[in-house]
């Protein structure tokens, strides 16, 4: 897939023309006041050094024994798309009904529809994982999850475990 | 003053039976806080700071280390059985700890970690013990320049760590470098790279976002394709006759270990520089000196065990410049300071003078952790390797709960989450294409670093390049390091020549 | 299936959430309580002098039981600070959030736009003001005021003045001493303030306008010497050392430690922090450590200390105008 390899390499390229764009907003030279370089010579210059080098990445692959560093299986490729969208649901969902909704809703789905499992394991590793988060993370090392909505309904566990 | 009798004094609070179960208690705690990703001894010390208030003071220190121990023994259990590290100290064990556990070597691995790590901070204690004082010296010896020379050399030190690429080698390097100057440009106060002015960019990005994004999220996307219902990782058992081969394997490289616990300790001490550099360089020496270079990365006990000692000792070194200097070399040894200055210790020189028991307390409590903390991680080692035997489905689901999770509880911003979601997709893109990773995440843990003391060296120096040659420490430093640059380079002529190929790119 | 299933459960989790929320609101009317761990936002990173002591208030706190719920401490010190001031813009209303501010308060929003008009969040309480002293290194062989401004004269350039960043309170520190005695110096920015007293110590630099907290270590064991406090009297912990005033030259800088809250948090939220702040102010503890490190216990509250940070808020505006103007 030696398409695939370019579009890593212009992508790279892309990127580090965006950084460049955005580290020009600081002096990018040698600068007489300070001494030294100025605040925006680091990110520029090393990203014109980095979209020089997928520059040549690019070019290699249009040589004629060029060989593809990408492997695509093209079925596998579905699942993983699959996962990332449910990631993003999942992460989406957080800040809105809470990390104890979200969470279960991704195992649930995870483990049920893309596992297969069956409803016992699924449903007591949904159950479970959260309530492990809750007292691993918030009653015992104090760091509150999102609740989102869902905040009144931990008063009262608030009151008992703090 | 007579060293061992106040370290004789201080174990006999460390070993009162109160202390002992509070030990015992705090290198559990620290151990399952240290294995989960994302959470380190720095949460497990802010969580105890607050309670040193309530209990007797003695025990509290005592806590304090079991924990800090604990943690840094864990860190190594989520590196190596499922190749994320917990923190940045813990980069360079995922390099040969992951590939073991792939092979089925996960608790040779782990037993490696524990027995490793038992030896840096041994070893880095009796330093400790017996050079404090002086030692202070050095550290205050390191100014800009030197900072800047020592993590040259680390950078240096991984320069062979890349894929055979160069060119992608290099890009991942600059894109660790552009990633690591997000946010604020402390020399001029001014914000910069934060795209659009997201108030999220403000703090920069944080390593742990970067390594449980490519290394968690991205490690999981790259499984699911690679096989989707067939674990890639053989199961792994562990038995008695294991463990004895397991410590037979450490008795072999013992030059590797003692050598990590020395530079670990050393590098360790130096304030700003702490455990990360000292472990990639023990793993980069370790390589460089080791006959079979090739074998590295692939599953190398001696990949696993030169950077756990250095972070072990590298962490009992940073308490030097905290104790000594009052400057916090990690955040954890911040947190410790700041409960110090609570308990009404002033840290810096005269500590050692004005304050024996806390001092000598505090080194024997590490002496009685570290014991515990290695007796404790290998009684749970069947424990770590029993969950790699999980379902497929169902370690990668909880891992990714995990490291949502796990991403969320450092900053607590979901912006620190979504980053992670988008460096797991591209880092799991870029290793499809061959791009090397390491590099990228340590270039970035290196870079405010190297940026910072460059920058600062030269507006001391008024735009002097040759100031950081001319000072004696950090010239040795550089020449060392180009040392290092072209080691690889002159084994590569010489194993070209003598097989008879000439030397070609 | 997975999601019709669930998708009903999380309609009835958010009905009965509604019912639970409404008869909170009511609750809030008599005595009113924090009902979940209380976020404290510190302006600044790990390690350094406010989180030191934001975290030091968190122990009081806990120890003397003052608070019902455990108060969280969360470090936002992205941008000097900006990241916090955000936060808490975002946060508009909320009875379960808090910031602990220094001078960035000010100095922040007016060196960059943010987005963020401090005179809309709410003023809970200041609990002291941090002093600052010009420090060198005790074999610099220089024991006063008058001795320093020669040394600087005469090295110009060379002379080094260490500090936390350009914008950061001992820079203005640094520009008014140098406007005052006519000096050039080079300014070289650390991470933080225990980063300068040590590079002090080193000889990596010549010079720092450090709190005393951060160079007491060294100031005890004889490595470091005070040479000129910028305070408005002489401090009880440095009786020999006269403040800048009595030696003719009007420098007096202070750094704040003070509480504040998000935009239109509920008066009775407002009043629980007030007093929480207040006990807290008066515990020996903290009586203790304010006596020992220098600092000038100076608790305000309400419109009161409104009015100083818009007071302070001018000051500073001038001080950067007057820094930018010179460079």
């Amino acid at each position: 897939m030696l398409v695939a390899d370019r579009i890593i390499a212009g992508a790279i390229m892309a990127l580090s023309a965006y950084f460049m764009w955005h580290a020009v907003a600081l002096p990018i030279g040698w600068e007489g006041e300070t001494g030294g370089p100025g605040g925006g010579a680091f990110p520029f210059w090393l990203s014109l050094i980095m979209m020089l080098c997928a520059g040549g990445i690019l070019l290699r692959s249009f040589a004629a024994d060029a060989v593809a560093s990408f492997q695509f299986d093209r079925s596998m490729l579905r699942s993983v798309v699959a996962v990332v969208a449910a990631l993003v649901v999942c992460i989406a969902l957080i800040p809105i009904a809470g990390a104890y909704i979200a969470i279960p809703l991704f195992l649930l789905w995870y483990l049920k529809v893309f596992g297969g499992h069956g409803w016992f394991l699924t449903l007591s590793i949904s159950v479970l994982t959260p309530v492990f988060l809750f007292f691993f993370f918030e009653a015992t090392l104090k760091i509150l999850l999102p609740k989102g909505f869902t905040e009144p309904l931990f008063f009262p566990l608030y009151a008992m475990f703090f | 003053m007579d060293v061992l009798a106040l370290l004789a004094e201080g174990f006999a609070t460390s070993l009162s039976p109160l202390n002992l179960m509070v030990v015992i208690l705090g290198v559990t705690a620290g151990l399952f806080i240290g294995a989960m990703p994302g959470l380190g001894s720095v949460n497990g010390v802010a969580i105890v700071l607050p309670l040193t208030f309530i209990v007797p003071p003695s025990s509290a220190i005592i806590l304090l280390a079991a924990i800090y121990y604990g943690a840094m023994y864990g860190g190594a259990v989520s590196s190596i059985l499922l190749g994320i590290p917990g923190a940045s100290t813990a980069v360079a064990t995922t390099f040969d700890g992951r590939p073991m556990a792939q092979q089925g070597k996960a608790g040779l691995a782990l037993i490696a970690a524990a027995v490793a790590s038992f030896v840096g901070g041994t070893i880095s204690v009796i330093l400790f013990t017996l050079f404090a004082a002086p030692l202070a010296d050095v550290a205050l010896a390191f100014g800009p320049a030197e900072e800047f020379a020592l993590v040259l050399m680390a950078f240096t030190t991984f320069v062979g760590l890349g894929g055979d690429d160069k060119l992608k080698t290099i890009i991942m390097i600059c894109l660790g470098l552009v990633l690591s100057t997000v946010g604020l440009d402390l020399i001029s106060g001014q914000p910069r790279l934060i795209f659009g002015d997201m108030p999220g960019f403000y703090s920069g990005i944080s390593f742990l976002v970067l390594a449980i994004g490519v290394y968690g999220v991205g490690e999981v996307l790259y499984t699911i394709e690679t096989s989707k219902s067939s674990p890639q990782v053989t199961p792994a058992k562990i038995t008695f006759g294991e463990l004895a081969l397991g410590i037979k394997a450490m008795g072999r490289i013992w030059k590797t270990m003692s050598f990590g616990s020395f530079m670990g300790f050393f590098v360790g001490m130096l304030p700003a520089a702490g455990a990360t550099p000292a472990s990639l360089m023990a793993y980069g020496v370790a390589k460089q000196t080791s006959k079979h270079p090739e074998t590295f990365g692939k599953g190398n006990i001696e990949g696993v065990a030169a950077p756990e000692t250095a972070n072990n000792a590298a962490s009992t070194g940073s308490l030097l410049p905290m104790l000594t200097l009052g400057i916090p070399g990690s955040p954890t040894t911040a947190l410790l300071l700041g409960g110090m200055v609570m308990w009404g210790l002033v840290p810096g020189p005269m500590l050692f003078i004005e304050q024996p028991d806390f001092v000598w307390g505090l080194i024997s409590s590490l002496y009685t952790a570290n014991f515990a903390a290695v007796l404790i991680n290998i009684a749970l080692i069947p424990l770590f390797v029993w969950a790699l035997r999980m379902p497929f489905t169902v370690l990668c689901s909880i891992v990714l709960v995990l490291c949502i999770v796990g991403g969320f509880a450092p900053s607590q911003k979901m912006h620190d989450v979504w980053l992670i979601a988008g460096f797991g997709v591209a880092g799991y893109l870029l290793r499809k294409a061959d791009y090397p990773l390491a590099p990228l995440v340590l270039a970035l843990v290196l870079g405010p670093l190297m940026e910072k003391s460059f920058r600062q060296t030269l507006i001391a120096e008024q735009g002097n390049v040759f100031a950081f040659v001319e000072r004696p420490l950090s010239g040795t430093f550089i020449a060392i390091a180009a040392l290092f640059f072209v080691l690889p380079f002159i084994k590569y002529l010489r194993k070209g020549t003598r097989s008879g190929i000439a030397p070609a790119e | 299936m997975a999601y019709t299933f669930t998708r009903r459960v999380a309609m009835g989790l958010a009905a009965s959430a509604a019912l639970v929320a409404t008869t909170a609101t009511t609750a809030l009317a008599e005595g009113w309580k924090p009902q979940k761990p209380v976020e404290m936002v510190i302006m600044a990173g790990q390690g350094g002098g406010a989180d030191r002591l934001a975290r030091l208030f968190q122990s009081i706190i806990q120890k003397e039981s003052l608070s019902n719920m455990p108060i969280l401490p969360v470090n936002k010190g992205g941008g000097s600070g900006a990241e916090a001031l955000r936060y808490l813009k975002d946060k508009e209303g909320d009875a379960h959030t808090i910031m602990a501010t220094l001078n960035s308060y000010y100095t922040t929003p007016l060196r960059t736009d943010i987005g963020v008009n401090i005179e809309e969040f709410t003023p809970i309480a200041r609990m002291a003001e941090d002093t600052f002293i010009l420090w060198v290194n005790a074999d610099a062989g220089i024991s006063n005021l008058d001795e320093y401004v020669a040394a600087v004269k005469a090295s110009g350039k060379d002379w080094k003045m260490g500090g936390t960043g350009t914008g950061q309170e001992d820079s203005l520190v640094t520009a008014m001493l140098e406007k005052e005695f006519g000096l050039e110096m080079t300014y070289v920015p650390f991470k933080g303030g225990g980063d300068v007293a040590k590079n002090l110590i080193g000889n990596h630099i010549n010079s720092t306008v450090n709190n005393p907290s951060e160079q007491m270590g060294f100031y005890k064991a004889g490595k470091s010497i005070p040479l000129v406090a910028f305070t408005p009297e002489r401090l009880a912990a440095f009786p020999d050392v006269p403040t800048a005033r009595e030696l003719g030259h009007d420098i007096v800088y202070a750094m704040q430690r003070s509480f504040v809250a998000p935009k239109d948090m509920p008066a009775e939220a407002v009043a629980y922090y007030t007093a929480m702040f207040k006990k807290l102010s008066e515990t020996e503890e903290w009586q203790t450590y304010t006596s020992e490190k220098a600092l000038m216990p100076a608790y305000l509250t309400g419109d009161d200390l409104q009015a100083y940070f818009m007071t302070e808020r001018d000051k500073h505006q001038a001080i950067l105008s007057a820094m930018e103007g010179n460079s």
